[in-house]
Order: C-alpha cells, then structure tokens, then sequence
C-alpha cells in the first residue's frame, strides 16, 4: 500500500503539474480538495483520466469520484480494491 | 441610433431565418441521437445535413476549395447581402467574424487524408488566414475582424460592432458566428464529463450536460434607419465582465454577469419582454445565471434557452439566439424553453414554459462562457 | 485623455520593460524552460503557473513584468479594467496537443487540463483570476499586432465604463513566440507620470518597436 502511495504522490504531481509540491510534503490522509493540495475541479477530471491511463480503471460516473478521490489513501485502496495495483 | 439589420441562420433546422423561426415556433428539435464518422459511439448533436448542404452548394463558386466552415460562412454571408443589397465593397462595411475553433477540423489527421480538403489550404487553420479567405471571395475593403472570445464570442461581436459604429469607424457590420461539429470539441466537452447523451434540458432539475451543435448565422448592424428591417430594433446596450474566478467553472454568485445586467438595465426592468439566457444545461452554469437574474432583479421577465433546440453552437451561439430572439419580438411571441420541466436551481426566475403570446418591445440576451467571462446586450424596438 | 503607463515586451528569450532588457536567459533554451526562469526571476509564487499552457505562462509573464513597480492594481478600479489581448494563432500550439491525444484511437487520452486551453480568452482569464480584474473582455485573432484595432476598440471602451485596460499581443506558435502588453488609463489627470502622453496608433507602434533585442 505505502509504495503505491508513493507512486501516485508522483503521477499526482506530476498529471496535476503541482510543481512547487514535493512528494514528502503530501500528506497521504490529508484531503486532496480544498484545503491540502488545494485542487480543483479540473483536477478531479484529471485525477479520472489517471486512473484510466496509469491503471486501467474506468470510472463510470464521475460521483463516484467524490469518494475515491478523498485523500492519497481512499485512492490506493480503490485501486487496490479494483485490483489493478 | 444602432440598428439590427437583415441576418441568417443556417442551422440543423434550416438554412434561412425564416425556415428556423418556424421550426423552432412549432417545437422542432435539432438536436438527435446519431453516429458520426470518428467514432463507434452514438452523440446527441445538432448536426446540419450533409445533403442539405450539397443542395447549396452550386450557389457558391469553386465550392471545392472551401472547407465545411467557409462553405456555410459564404452562403450565410451571400444571403444577408442579397437581402440587404449593401455592396460589400463599400469602403464604410465591416466583417467582424466570431469563432471558437474556426476550421479546426483541418489538424485532424482524417482530414489530411479525406479527398475533401485536397484543394484546402491547411494555413486556413489559422483564424487570419480564414478571415482573408472571405474577404477575397466577397471582396471586402477591409480586412475583417475576428473575435475569438469562447462562448461569449458572438453576443460580444455584436456589441463590438456596436461600438465601432457609434465611434464613427463604420456605418456597416456584418457579425457571422460559426462552428462546426468535429471531434476536436466533442471529445474536449466529453473529456470534461460536460455532455448529455440525451437531448438536453437546460434549467430543469433533470439535465446533466450540453449537446453541441453546429451553425452558421450572419446579422447586419447599421447606422442607417433604411435598413432596420421590420424588426424596427436598435442596440441599446452591452457588456462584458469576467468573474476573475475559475477558468472554467462559473462564479457560483453569479458576479460576472450580474455586474453585465446592472450595466444594462438603465431603464424600467418590467419592459423587458424576455431574456434569451446562455442556458447551456450543465449543472452549474444555468444555476449561475439564475442567480445573477435573480441579484438584478429580474425574477418576473421570462427566460428561456434556445439551446435545447440547436445545442450549444459555441461562436454562432450568441448570433443565432440574438436572430431568434428578434424573430420572437417580431412575431410577439415568446417561445417555449426546450427541455425545461421541472425547477432546478435557487434562484427566483420565471421559465418561459410554453409558446405564448405578448406584447413586449425588448428583450435581454446573455452569454457565460469559459475563461470567466460574460456578456449581455439590451435590444429595444425604436 | 489617454495615457499608456507602462509596457513589457517577450521576445528570443528576452523581457523588456518600457524599451529596457531587464531579463535575458540563454537563447539555447526552450519556450518552457525559458518561461520558468523569467517566473523565478520575478520571485513570486504562484502555483497555478505551472498548470498554465505555454501561452498562459506567457501572457501572465508579460503581465506581471508590466504591473511590476507601478500602482495600477492597487489605485484603480479593477471591475473598470478592461483586458484585451489578441495573437495570430489562437489556441493552435494547445489545439495541437489536444488534436494529438486523440488521433491515436489506441492511445485515446483526451485531457481536460489540456482541453481547457484550447481557447485563446483563457489568458485573459488568468490575468482576470490573478488581479482580481473583472472588467470588459476582448480577444482578437489578427495577423500580426494590429495597432489600429487595438487602440480604436480600446478608446470605444473608454468611452463608456472603462477607465484603465491592459492591452496587448501573446502568441505562441511551435518555435515562435512573443509577448506585448501594455497597461493606459483613461484619465484627466494629464500630470501623472507616463512614459508616452497618449495612446494612439503611432505611440503602440513606435514602443512596439522601441527594444534593441541583443541577438
């Protein structure tokens, strides 16, 4: 779990060009949107195109993506949890 | 006095204004289900029949050297000049040409490839060089102006063309908005989770995205009273503000356009007949603009969106839905917003729920538009 | 009585404001990493730059290089500052990335941070988002810098609320790029310090052309 953190902190940053973030400073339960790593709402249909790109999952209804896109965390275990780790 | 002049709609519901004043007063829908050639999956678009066009075609010379774009560019333009009888080599005529993408179907690989465009300059991709391409074929004294301001691009061209005449640099404007259906915007809007698969339903509690369409529409604005047409309609006012919020998520107070509409509304709220909102039916847009109606005090004019009859047509938008809403007040007839059912956003505003008559003698058209901006004009009968 | 208060110019890896270079990189570098360097010699920070296309980045630079050192944010009203900006290429250097992600229907990747771009007024939002500025928009698409265009829509604006604009050229397009802003106000107070007495077509012209660019 922890190494596929460590690998989303990178393809975050680097999808998201958070340039000025490093990956040590990303907190994995920290909240994504709002506060945290401040994102928006193009982010958020970034972060669906990444999972798709990087990992193959498809997410059918972008609601959904209020969940699974919580923290680092609610998002390695929804990719755990497709199987696609 | 600024007046509205002679124009054109060339549409998924028709080629002339006429033809879609009609169709929308008897609830045609341009918007279908089909597949189109770059994809395996069916789209909600309001697209313009291929034959239709062919059937037009002889009237354009060297019809094959033009893209789809100048192609219905030129048979919008040659209508209202044939209407109106103005020389377009008169040395006081402006074109002032609103687009999103313009020809942007020429950077897809397909069409590099596809036989249609063998005798198409691919430099025509740039908006410049579209520009120059009609003003050779009608011989235009000056080379027109292209706006290219996302989806307020056409309601501003009309008020650009407002001021230019106002500030004495011309007595003619020709505003032509256009865009085309391509692959290009369809799968940007998709990617942006921002269409419906169904017809959409702008301001109803149900709707979930736009539909694009493609269109062409063409209006003249003048200085000279022998030309405002039975439309009688002078351009009263317009305005632009930008949200300086999101650059593509409406303010969700609705600041932008509100700072528009109190530009506007210098005189008695209650003559306005209707406003024609941008209703393009994503969530958050139309809930913006009820909001903003609603801060300017417009809760009891009734609002409709043509949208749900011809999509969202991007850089046409604004022209084609300023032609309709003349149409409208010509007719003293509100028409019905396509779509709407249910109430669904917060602000206190009056939907135009089914075709009706009224005696009214201006209306409002708004638009909002990615980058945060927004516009609104006021049209008034003389 | 209008007055242009002050102007940068980006070009062959170069800043100059009001006809000075004040920042040059190695003209060796690429659009992207040049546009980087100029960011940290502003010293600000700004995480949104970095999501910005290349002609956002542009712009914002230009901007900022001629905001910088005058009161033009902090002594105007910004719902009564216009922005007008135009180019040649539109969106086309961005058109092509997002054209890109999806001719390769095995490798379809559509980008909605990329999608967004696609369409030149979004500099102009930037700006908007950055100053707070809420006034008139414009975006013209023109062959080269048209002076004329810019000045006479400009004045058409200080006739009615506007009372300050920044104006100006930002185009990108595959190799080439260059960047022309130029902040006037519409003011009767003919005594403040300006670097030209009045916007007009000949004074966009002559500082258009004022920079002795050093290669």
């Amino acid at each position: 779990m922890d190494a596929l953190i460590e690998k989303l902190k990178g393809q975050i940053i680097e999808q998201l060009n958070l340039a000025e973030v490093k990956p040590e400073e990303i907190n994995p339960d920290s909240p994504l949107f709002g506060e945290g790593l401040g994102l928006d709402s193009i982010d958020a249909l970034e972060l669906i195109v990444l999972l798709e790109k990087h990992y193959g999952i498809k997410i059918q209804d972008p609601k959904d993506g209020k969940t699974i896109f919580q923290s680092l965390r609610t998002m390695a275990e929804y990719i755990k949890s497709q199987g696609k780790s | 006095m600024i007046f509205t002049s002679y124009n054109n709609i060339i549409s998924s519901l028709g080629f002339s204004t006429q033809e879609n004043y009609q169709a929308v007063s008897n609830s045609q829908v341009g918007v279908k289900k089909m597949k189109l050639p770059f994809s395996q999956d069916e789209f909600c678009v309001a697209k313009i029949s291929d034959d239709k066009i062919q059937e037009h075609l002889s009237q354009i010379k060297n019809a094959d050297t033009h893209t789809k774009l100048e192609q219905l560019s030129i048979l919008s333009i040659q209508d209202v000049l044939n209407q109106s009888g103005i020389n377009p080599k008169d040395s006081r005529t402006l074109l002032i040409y609103s687009t999103t993408k313009g020809n942007i179907d020429i950077l897809s690989s397909d069409s590099v490839k596809d036989d249609r465009y063998k005798e198409v300059d691919s430099k025509r991709v740039y908006l410049p060089v579209f520009a120059k391409h009609l003003q050779s074929y009608f011989q235009l004294v000056y080379t027109p102006v292209v706006l290219s301001n996302a989806c307020i691009s056409g309601i501003l061209a009309i008020i650009i063309a407002k001021r230019f005449i106002k500030q004495g640099t011309y007595d003619n404007v020709l505003v032509c908005g256009g865009d085309i259906l391509s692959e290009f915007t369809i799968s940007g809007f998709k990617s942006f989770n921002a269409l419906s698969n169904e017809p959409s339903k702008p301001f109803d509690g149900n709707r979930v995205g736009i539909n694009l369409g493609e269109a062409v529409s063409t209006i003249l604005i003048t200085n000279k009273k022998e030309l405002a047409t039975s439309y009688n309609t002078q351009i009263i006012s317009g305005a632009s503000a930008n949200d300086a919020n999101h650059i593509s998520g409406p303010s969700r107070t609705g600041d932008g356009l509100f700072q528009c509409l109190t530009q506007i509304l210098k005189k008695n709220i209650n003559d306005i007949g209707f406003i024609s909102a941008h209703g393009t039916a994503t969530p958050f847009n139309d809930e913006m603009e009820s909001i903003a109606f609603d801060r300017a005090g417009l809760n009891t004019i009734p609002v409709n969106s043509f949208k749900g009859y011809y999509g969202h047509t991007l850089g046409a938008a604004g022209v084609l839905e300023t032609v309709l809403s003349l149409e409208s007040m010509k007719h003293q007839r509100l028409i019905k917003s396509e779509g709407f059912e249910t109430k669904g956003f917060s602000g206190n505003i009056t939907m135009i729920e089914s075709h009706q008559d009224k005696n009214f003698s201006s209306f409002i058209k708004t638009a909002s538009g990615f980058g945060g901006c927004n516009a609104a004009a006021l049209f008034e009968k003389v | 009585m209008s007055n242009i208060t002050s102007y940068a110019h980006i070009k062959h890896n170069q800043v100059s404001v009001n006809g000075e270079i004040v920042f040059h990189s190695n003209s060796s570098l690429t659009l992207i990493e040049f546009l980087s360097e100029a960011y940290k010699n502003l010293g600000i920070s700004y995480p949104k730059f970095h999501k910005m296309d290349a002609q956002c980045k542009l712009g914002f630079l230009c901007a900022e290089f001629a905001l910088k050192g005058t009161n033009f944010l902090t002594e105007n009203n910004l719902s009564k500052t216009a922005i007008v900006l135009s180019n040649c290429a539109s969106s086309l250097e961005t058109d092509r990335v997002h054209q890109h992600s999806i001719d390769d229907k095995s490798n379809y990747f559509p980008s909605p941070a990329v999608f967004v771009y696609t369409l030149p007024n979004i500099t102009i939002g930037e700006l908007a988002i950055k100053h707070k500025i809420t006034g008139e928009n414009a975006f013209f698409v023109s062959e080269q810098l048209d002076a004329d265009l810019l000045v006479n829509y400009t004045e058409t604006l200080f006739q009615r609320n506007t009372k300050t604009a920044i104006v100006g050229w930002v185009e990108v397009d595959v190799a080439n790029f260059e960047a022309f802003i130029f902040l006037t106000e519409n003011t009767e107070n003919i005594n403040k310090s300006s670097i030209f007495k009045s916007l007009n077509q000949t004074s966009v012209t002559t500082i258009y052309n004022q920079t002795i660019w050093t290669h």
